[in-house]
């Protein structure tokens, strides 16, 4: 599904390398976590993967079911089936979130060309994907965020993830500042989306998300690298005895 | 126009239209201050950033007709409309001059008769605003002007009143004057929309007294080369409610000014605007609040989306007298540059004379946020509709002091429309 091969990655702005050679094969119905200690560079190897500005690629490449994505607009690669869910979801005062919501679900359909689904239809899917979520009528109406708690702003990310169906689900750290009544819903509704047509790559600080969505490999990334690879079981050994054992070994 | 300017400041030679009484003393009065002060300049404190030039010379610069056959904004509201065709009011494209609870007659046929009221708005209100600061392009409206409606509301209107303004000949030059009184708790939507003529000067005052409340929307049609400059007097009385907004897109050179004075205790005023120009753009909100009377609100909400070297200018002031306590002033004012040679000047004031009020204000400039932008687009929303919906969110701000819901859609869709063609 999603094939990372050497990639080398700086900032635009100024003279740092931030991934240093990023190796990573995720493939179609699995579900795979990184780990790592803050600043190793995972919410950037996020944030290229789905085309934000202001980061260069200097070496390597990705590829989403063998295609090249990183010459891909942002919006290309979301029609391709690709999401991130934020580590830090945006604030977008006078943006209604179901005309944001149906606006995106809209635009990748008629990128894929689909049909676009009638106001009703679109009503009648939210309704109950949000509910689910214990997401209600105001957050909906609400502009994009705006004045969303925490963890309101997290499973509004999931919920535009059940919307828009992507083939390849990144989620960047969506347990943080989550207690744990908010982390099982948001759990649950990223269950709900496995398939074996679906890819998760979820990028976590914590072990504690991933016994609630189990992965089946866990990579550990440290200075800009996937540093080692292995079952679940590397999970528990980073919650056990943190990141310094596993980074003095691969040293 | 019945009388030639002559440019730069100097003394046009004006000879008023004969009229009844209280017009012509208006008139006079007017045409008699205009000769003390002369026409504006680029040297006047509030002409720094709008160069009024052809506002002034002796001819309209002729500006080409826009065709649509798009319907026109507030097209689907039951209003009593009035049509003015290059400034002139055409009587055959209009409804009859009927409305429960209002009066409404041409300023021509009004002139003719002793209407009292009339006497103590027309000019009266303009002449008011005069001071501190000079306002020549309306004393020479008042002085001049034979078109325009004077209009008595005695309660509550029906429906509004929509004056439509149309622009036919490439040369016209329009000077229009509308004369508005709200009795004690009456209450007035007055809708205006189109380009007018090449060059159209403005004016309209609004006496709200006691207790009565004045809505007023505007949209400045979609000509590229016409050159509009307006003024708004209005005097507000006691627990009063007056209530403006103006939506421009397109225009050479759009100045609008609103002189409000709060007379009345517990009144509010709201002006607001939101403006969207692409290349050949200048638009400029001049705001003059006075508050005289206590426990006063006042709201002013300014939006300016510019590109392609388009130019927003705001100055807004709030002067507060030493004993209008417990006044509310706010202000705010905001350019959004969608490129790098567009430009936003901003010029707020206050002055303030009493010690217990409450007024602020901001001002912004900046472009679209890139954030936002990215969080849209990692949706799946394409680049140049998701920077419209940041657009829209933007002025939407301004248009939300619309209260009437279908007004606020009318003008939302005006405002998608203008995005939308400039992508095509
Ligand atoms: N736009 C940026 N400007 C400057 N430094 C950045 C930027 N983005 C990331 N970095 C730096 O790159 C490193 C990796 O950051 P990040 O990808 O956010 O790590 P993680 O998500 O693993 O905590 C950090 O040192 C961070 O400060
Ligand atoms: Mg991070």
């Amino acid at each position: 599904m999603l094939e990372i091969k050497n990639l080398h990655v700086g900032l635009e702005e100024e003279d740092k390398q931030i991934l240093k050679g990023v190796n990573l094969t995720v493939e179609t119905g699995k579900v795979h976590a990184i780990m790592g200690p803050n600043g190793s560079g995972k919410s950037t190897l996020s944030y290229v993967l789905s085309g934000k500005d202001g980061y260069e690629v200097t070496d390597g490449s990705a590829e989403l079911e063998g295609v090249d994505i990183l010459d891909m607009e942002p919006e290309e690669r979301a029609a391709a089936g690709l999401f991130l869910a934020f580590q830090y979801p945006v604030e977008i005062p006078g943006v209604g979130n179901m005309t944001f919501l149906r606006t995106a679900v809209n635009a990748q359909r008629k990128a894929r060309g689909e049909e676009e689904l009638s106001a009703a239809e679109f009503l009648k899917v939210v309704r109950e994907k949000a509910k689910s979520l214990k997401i209600d009528a105001d957050m909906l109406k609400r502009p994009v965020n705006v004045g969303f708690s925490g963890g309101e702003k997290k499973r509004n990310e999931i919920l535009q993830m059940a919307m828009l169906e992507p083939k390849m689900c990144i989620l960047d750290e969506t347990d943080s500042g989550l207690d744990v009544d908010a982390m099982k819903l948001v759990a649950e509704g990223v269950n709900a989306l496995r398939d074996a047509g679906r890819s998760f790559l979820v990028i976590t600080h914590y072990q504690r998300l991933l016994d609630h969505i189990k992965p089946d490999v866990v990579h550990i990334m440290a200075d800009g690298k996937i540093v080692k690879t292995g079952g679940p079981e590397l999970a528990l050994e980073v919650e056990n005895n943190g990141y310094a054992d596993i980074l003095a070994e691969v040293a | 126009m019945s009388a030639k300017l002559k440019n730069k400041g100097v003394v046009p030679s004006i000879t008023v239209p004969d009229g009844g009484k209280w017009a012509t003393t208006a008139r006079q009065t007017a045409a008699d201050l205009l000769s003390e002060t002369g026409l504006p300049h680029r040297r006047d404190e509030y002409w720094k950033y709008t160069d009024p030039t052809t506002l002034t010379a002796p001819e309209a610069t002729p500006a080409a007709i826009f065709k649509s056959d798009e319907a026109l904004p507030f097209d689907g509201v039951d209003a009593v409309k009035i049509v003015f065709v290059d400034g002139v009011y055409d009587a055959a494209q209009s409804d009859a001059l009927e409305l429960a609870g209002v009066e409404i007659e041409t300023l021509a046929d009004a002139a003719q008769k002793d209407i009292h009221w009339a006497g103590s708005v027309y000019g009266v209100l303009e002449g008011r605003g005069q001071n501190p600061v000079s306002r020549p392009l309306a004393s020479y409206n008042t002085a001049v002007s034979e078109q325009g409606f004077v209009i008595r509301a005695t309660g509550k209107a029906a429906k509004p009143i929509s004056f439509i303004y149309l622009h036919e000949s490439e040369t016209s030059d329009a000077v229009i004057h509308h004369t508005i009184k709200l009795d004690e708790g009456a209450d007035l939507t007055v809708l205006e929309n189109g380009p007018a003529a090449a060059r159209i000067n403005a004016v309209m005052e609004v006496e709200v007294a006691d207790s009565a409340a004045f809505h007023h929307v505007r949209a400045q049609g979609r000509d590229h080369e016409r050159r509009t400059a307006t003024h708004i007097f209005a005097r507000l009385g006691t627990e009063s409610s007056f209530k403006s907004f103006t939506l421009t897109v397109n225009g050479i050179l759009t100045r609008n000014d609103a002189i409000i004075e709060f007379t009345g205790d517990n009144a509010h005023a709201t002006v607001a605007g939101a403006c969207a120009g692409d290349g050949a753009f200048h638009h400029d909100d001049t705001v003059f609040i006075t508050h005289d009377a206590v426990n006063c609100e006042s709201r002013q909400v300014f939006k300016k989306v510019l590109r392609n070297g388009a130019v927003g200018v705001f100055q807004g002031k709030i002067l507060v007298k030493p004993d209008a306590q417990k006044t509310d002033g706010y202000q705010i004012s905001q350019g959004l540059l969608l490129d790098e040679n567009s430009t936003f000047q901003a010029k707020p004031e206050l002055e303030i004379y009493a010690d217990d009020v409450a007024c602020s204000h901001g001002s912004t400039v900046g472009a679209i946020d890139d954030t936002a932008l990215f969080y849209l687009t990692s949706r799946g929303i394409p680049h140049k509709e998701a920077q419209d919906m940041l657009t829209l969110a933007f002025l939407g701000e301004a248009i939300d002091e619309v209260e009437d819901e279908a007004l606020a859609d009318d003008l939302r869709s005006l405002l998608q429309g203008w995005m939308a063609r400039r992508h095509s």
